[in-house]
């Protein structure tokens, strides 16, 4: 199973990852990232994983369980 | 820096005139097909490295040993001189030259204004405001008509001075001071835009102190004095940044776009025939023309190994993003203006913790500019053939001073 982390010391608030996967990323009002669910479907699994590698701060990432 | 032989290194006179209009300049190609990452002589005869990779780009970009005080010793400088480096000390610091710890206190306040959402809520008013400017271009007696005055300037001077609660009536004052402060004009010309902007600022900051609206520094103003502490110097510093970075940049963006398109007809024409690929587009056009190239440069802190080349505490690097973004390693086929390729990977807004701020505002104007413009002028054409247009090789920002199109 998959899982997503992300680190909101790290996050700058660029919103790749909101432009990118919207059913797994968002921001709060403060601009950091808020994950909606940190167990996505296999379909949003991958867009994650493309949102992964666009964050410019490198504050997220994916576990394989 | 002072042990390699001179004779190996390429000198770049930094920014670099680019031959074709739509190619990086040769000698970036040359140094990126030796290496990744070299070694160069700036025009000052001081060394750099020049980083042309993607990878290594962003790795140098993301990696905190590496700092972005230009009023720190051996930070690689080509757009400043002596005199203009002393005026940069005695200012407070922009977000831009901050590192650590003082960067993320200076941008975490202001990144909720630019959240996708708040900028989604902008999106209609945006829309407006292009609508406005192409039925003034519709209306007008003469034709051709110059773009970059007509819409590609006017359009992003009047959201950021929306957006940030400055008078549009003011616009004139600050682009003019603006464009002159990013040329290669005379040091003191630049100093005296420089010093007339910094004091028109300091002013507006002071009137959105005592006269509150709705806007970005009445906002930051507001939360700064209930945490108790009215910070007017870095007020100025980020009214400053967003002022300037505003909309130069997104202008340029908007005529070199447009000239793409129209001398690219059956990319254009993937566009109007369904603007659900407008963004992609977008995101091409960023990287094929990567306009603030050279504005992300380095100075190493600690010895750092990156793409097989040891660098040293105290030497200075320059990430190329326009390389970086023209990387066959990256970008396949990197010359061909190819809108489907996916190119959102790129780093023209940069890459770290100081990614442009206002990137998915500019994203916003372009595509909303691109999918009105071509849809309401579908005739629109070029009025001087593409390759005698004034393009900016005299500018840190590239772009075009001016577009003369017809329909």
């Amino acid at each position: 199973m998959t899982r997503i982390k992300a680190d909101s010391a790290l996050c700058v608030g660029s919103g790749q990852c909101v432009l990118t996967e919207p059913a797994v990323f968002d921001q709060g009002d403060d601009g950091i990232v808020v994950l909606l669910t940190d167990h996505p479907d296999d379909q949003s699994a991958a867009q994650a994983r493309h949102a992964i590698t666009l964050c410019p701060s490198r504050a997220l990432s994916i576990l394989e369980e | 820096m002072t042990n390699s032989v001179a004779g190996e290194l390429t000198d770049l006179e930094l920014p670099v005139e680019r031959g074709c209009p739509f190619a990086p300049p040769a000698a970036y190609e040359r140094l990126r097909e030796q290496a990744p990452i070299n070694k160069i002589r700036l025009a000052s005869g001081g060394e750099a490295w020049w980083v042309s990779g993607h990878e290594e780009g962003r790795a140098v970009l993301v990696d905190p040993r590496f700092s972005s005080d230009k009023r720190k010793d051996g930070f690689p400088l080509f757009t400043l001189d002596a005199a203009t480096l002393q005026q940069l000390r005695s200012q407070p610091p922009l977000m831009l030259g901050m590192d650590g710890a003082e960067h993320s206190a200076a941008r975490r306040p202001v990144i909720g204004e630019f959240t996708v959402k708040r900028l989604a809520a902008l999106r209609p008013r945006i829309q407006d405001i292009v609508d406005h400017f192409i039925d003034d271009m519709l209306a007008a007696d003469q034709r051709p008509v110059d773009l970059v005055q007509a819409l590609s300037l006017p359009v992003p001077s009047l959201v950021i001075c929306e957006l940030l609660g400055v008078p549009y009536t003011d616009h004139d004052f600050f682009q003019s001071r603006t464009t002159m402060m990013v040329r290669r004009t005379s040091l003191q010309d630049r100093q005296q835009a420089f010093a007339e902007l910094r004091a028109y600022i300091d002013d507006l900051v002071t009137r959105k102190e005592s006269e509150p609206g709705d806007d970005l520094f009445s906002r930051q103003i507001a939360r700064q004095r209930q945490e108790g502490t009215l910070d007017h110097a870095g007020l100025v510093s980020l009214a400053f940044l967003l002022l300037t970075a505003g909309h130069e940049t997104t202008a340029n963006m908007i005529s070199l776009g447009v000239v793409a398109l129209l001398t690219h007809p059956d990319q254009l024409a993937l566009i109007t025939a369904d603007p659900g690929r407008t963004p992609m587009a977008v995101e091409e056009l960023l990287r094929y023309f990567t306009i603030a190239d050279g504005v992300t440069s380095r100075l190493a802190t600690e010895d750092v190994q990156i793409g097989g080349v040891n660098i040293k505490a105290g030497q200075g690097v320059i990430v190329s993003t326009l390389s970086a973004n023209w990387d066959p390693a990256a970008f396949n086929d990197p010359a061909e203006l190819d809108i489907e390729r996916g190119a959102r990977h790129h780093i023209a807004f940069g890459f770290g913790p100081h990614q442009c701020l206002g990137q998915n505002l500019a994203r916003m104007e372009l595509q909303i500019v691109f999918d009105t413009l071509f849809r309401r002028i579908p005739t629109l054409r070029l009025a001087a053939p593409a390759a005698d247009l004034p393009f900016k090789n005299d500018a840190v920002i590239y772009g075009l001073h001016e577009l003369p199109v017809t329909w």
